[in-house]
């Protein structure tokens, strides 16, 4: 067969809904636009571990230390899935890894925010884990099958994982002043960041169209955003705190909330390494891969002695 | 910082955790690394199914990879039981002879229940 129906099977493939499987054939922009997006996610649940990880030593109780614990644990499972995934597409896993910790490959801006206060534990579960859901629940249609299906054990877990943020954020509003402050202080300074979360307005997403195009993403920035917001607003009221914008009000007309523009900005600074936390966290990858390359080494060398054994 | 990396000129589809530059990122060249074999995993939800796919991962030897499967793809009782096969053993047929190899299957309608008519009255069958 000739590329021209290659592609036409390709696209009839797409077109009928069906998913796209690892030895098919698929053009290289769409394998390229996939890795990218799956290697950026699994880096993201990876170094997303760092954020959190810190709090399981200072958790206020062991019921909440093991609850922070599972959850730091299933960061680690996304990443592996997505990897698992990832390499079905030809890449290295091994590989992936270098060009994290190199600084070739990216991750999620919102893990270069610091975590310096407990209640942000709750309100990462609530708002980040909330706005990565909104973006995940849609991939699990994704025309490509095998990162469909990660998203798909992702996304049962994530659920998981923002109702204990919910649940932690409900003790504390229910707790002493000092408390309710903590958690508006920390509401605070995520509101904006979950915001970002979607990527930038439509307007600037020229490759947005494409990837409708190839059924990896369902739909715009800008729906996901807005979707989020009006799931968000009653969360919010039921908790008693006040997110940090003042244009936000509901519009009866559009039936939707109103909300103001992120500081987009920020949002590239932070992206291309002026975040506050860009490179401590990559520097505590870089350290905990080269730290643990003693015992990828033993691993091997004692798998090699056994495999010499039987042979013998 | 990639030399060259403008990130004002694209973002494609998000991840999950947020969107992706399209410039200056690299994909990866595919090069094996001397690394850990290639294990796909299949896993017994309960007893009564059959073992279904689940995903892959890189271990040292068999045994390792039998606890990296529990401990990535069995955290919440997903199983009764796990095999892991080593990448490189399995033998796949390939999409693209699709037509030929699965070819004889395609015009033996016999071999399908609604082959057959037989008249509506008559019962269990």
């Amino acid at each position: 067969m000739d590329e021209r129906e290659l592609q036409a099977g390709f696209e009839a493939t797409i077109a009928a809904d069906q998913r796209i499987e690892p030895r098919d054939w698929m053009p290289e922009a769409y394998r390229k636009t996939l890795i990218r997006q799956i290697a950026q996610h699994a880096h993201s649940e990876i170094i997303g571990m760092q954020p959190e990880g810190n709090w399981i030593l200072r958790a206020p109780s062991l019921r909440r230390k093991a609850i922070l614990l599972a959850k730091v644990q299933d960061e680690a499972g996304h990443g592996m899935y997505l990897y698992a995934a990832a390499e079905t597409l030809g890449v290295d896993r091994e590989e992936l890894t270098e060009k994290l910790v190199a600084n070739k490959q990216k991750y999620s801006s919102i893990f270069n925010y610091p975590t310096p206060s407990y209640a942000d534990v709750g309100v990462i579960g609530w708002l980040v884990d909330g706005a990565a859901i909104a973006n995940q629940v849609p991939l699990c249609r994704c025309s490509y099958g095998p990162y469909a299906r990660a998203m798909i054990r992702i996304c049962k877990e994530e659920s998981f994982h923002q109702r204990q943020g919910y649940e932690l954020l409900l003790a504390m509003v229910n707790g002493t002043e000092a408390q309710r402050e903590m958690v508006q202080e920390s509401t605070n300074r995520f509101w904006w960041p979950s915001l970002m979360m979607f990527g930038p307005p439509d307007g600037d997403s020229p490759n947005t169209r494409q990837s409708m195009a190839w059924g990896i993403k369902r739909h715009t920035n800008d729906e996901l955003r807005q979707r989020f917001v009006d799931m968000t607003v009653p969360q919010a009221e039921a908790l008693g705190v006040t997110l940090p914008d003042p244009g936000l009000r509901w519009n009866a007309e559009r039936g939707h909330y109103d909300f103001s523009e992120p500081d987009w900005d920020e949002f590239k600074a932070v992206i291309a390494g002026s975040g506050p936390c860009n490179a401590q966290r990559l520097a505590h990858r870089r350290r905990a891969h080269e730290a643990g390359a003693w015992v990828r080494e033993a691993a091997q060398a004692y798998a090699d002695k056994q495999a010499a054994e039987v042979a013998a | 910082m990639i030399p060259g990396d403008d990130i004002g000129d694209g973002f494609t589809a998000e991840g999950g955790h947020g969107a992706v530059p399209t410039q200056g990122v690299e994909t990866g060249t595919g090069t094996p690394r001397r690394t850990w074999p290639l294990y796909e995993v299949f896993v017994r939800g309960k007893r009564g199914l059959n073992h279904v796919h689940v995903g892959s991962l890189h271990a040292a030897d068999d045994e390792m990879a039998l606890h990296s499967a529990r401990d990535v793809y069995t955290r919440r009782n997903e199983g009764v039981s796990i095999w892991v096969v080593r990448a490189d053993h399995i033998t796949a047929s390939s999409p693209s002879e699709k037509d030929p190899f699965f070819a004889p299957a395609a015009d033996k309608v016999y071999r399908h229940p609604t082959f057959y008519a037989i008249p509506e009255d008559v019962p269990h069958l």
